[in-house]
């Protein structure tokens, strides 16, 4: 299994999260640059947290034109895995691949914290190492993180199980509809989330659970 | 020949504002009284040649169309009198 993690000018959370893919026996991971459409053969995609372009306009707005996004949108269409975090989700919602956008925090405030993410659906590709109703301690850190959909995608998500992660009981930290923390595409291989599992993979950061949320994707792909 | 133009970006009605809703807290507080239903949103002025590319260029990356409404000002230079 071999992880792809794209370096868009500010991203910022790459590097953590080529350590984090490697931290999944089996797996190794390389840098992808934003100016270069070739995904290099790797079989999973992961958009970093950070402020791709500046973040200028609108978070994720500019970086979903660059170069390497057509391929992943190619890349994603024709099945391929790809994880979005934080920023990373920000640009899948701009560039389509995801449903809905994401918002400025209710408290409009940076926020930077550990939160329990509760398991929602604990399924292939992305979830099927954690169980359902499990709590997963990981950090988010973000000023654009409340997740909004128009009411009608809303029902076709939960209806259709499509949300994977939600903050756990009274731990929304910026306002989420329905507590959303992480949501897939309707064909299942596409994930965004805002907290950062490549930030809780040792311990000496607390928690290892977002280790899970790699792994998982390893083993979908054998 | 150029047309200058305004696009305003505004939140959509409906979704909760947090920016308007600081600005519209802030203002009693410095004395102004009697201000309600305030929206922070942006203005992009630019100048473009064909201005029947502006709708295309709102809805593809100057506005999320999803969360923002957007509302195009174009004025030829010479229709300024």
């Amino acid at each position: 299994m071999r992880f792809g993690v794209v370096r868009f000018p500010g991203s910022c959370d790459e590097v953590d999260a080529v350590l984090a893919c490697e931290r999944v026996p089996g797996a190794s991971a390389q840098l992808l640059w934003h100016g270069d459409p070739d995904l290099h053969g790797v079989d999973a995609v992961v958009l970093p947290g950070g402020f791709s372009y500046g973040d200028y306009l609108r978070a994720g707005a500019i970086a979903r034109f660059s170069p390497v996004m057509e391929s992943v949108v190619a890349f994603s269409r024709a099945g391929g895995l790809v994880l979005g975090i934080c920023n990373g989700f920000q640009v899948l919602c701009e560039a389509g691949l995801l449903p809905g956008a994401l918002l400025p925090n209710v408290e409009r405030r940076f926020i930077c914290r550990q939160v329990n993410l509760e398991v929602a659906q604990a399924t292939m590709p992305f979830t099927a190492d954690c169980s359902a109703g499990e709590l997963l301690s990981i950090p988010v850190k973000h000023t654009t993180g409340r997740y909004y959909a128009p009411p009608e995608v809303l029902d076709g998500l939960e209806t259709h199980g499509h949300i994977l992660l939600r903050y756990a009981a009274d731990g929304n930290p910026n306002g989420s509809t329905n507590d959303i923390a992480g949501v897939r595409n309707e064909a299942g291989n596409v994930f965004g989330l805002m907290p950062h599992p490549e930030h809780a993979v040792d311990p000496l950061t607390g928690s290892v659970d977002g280790l899970k949320i790699f792994s998982s994707m390893a083993h979908a792909h054998g | 020949m150029t047309t200058r133009a305004r696009v305003l970006v505004r939140p959509k009605a409906g979704i909760l504002d947090p920016q308007g809703v600081a600005v519209e807290r802030a203002l009693p507080a410095l004395g102004f009284e009697g201000v309600g239903n305030v929206h922070v949103g942006r203005l992009i002025e630019l100048d473009i040649e064909d201005p029947s590319q502006l709708e295309a260029m709102c809805e593809k990356l100057l506005a999320n169309p999803l969360i923002e409404d957007y509302e195009i000002q174009a004025q030829r230079p010479d229709a300024d009198g």
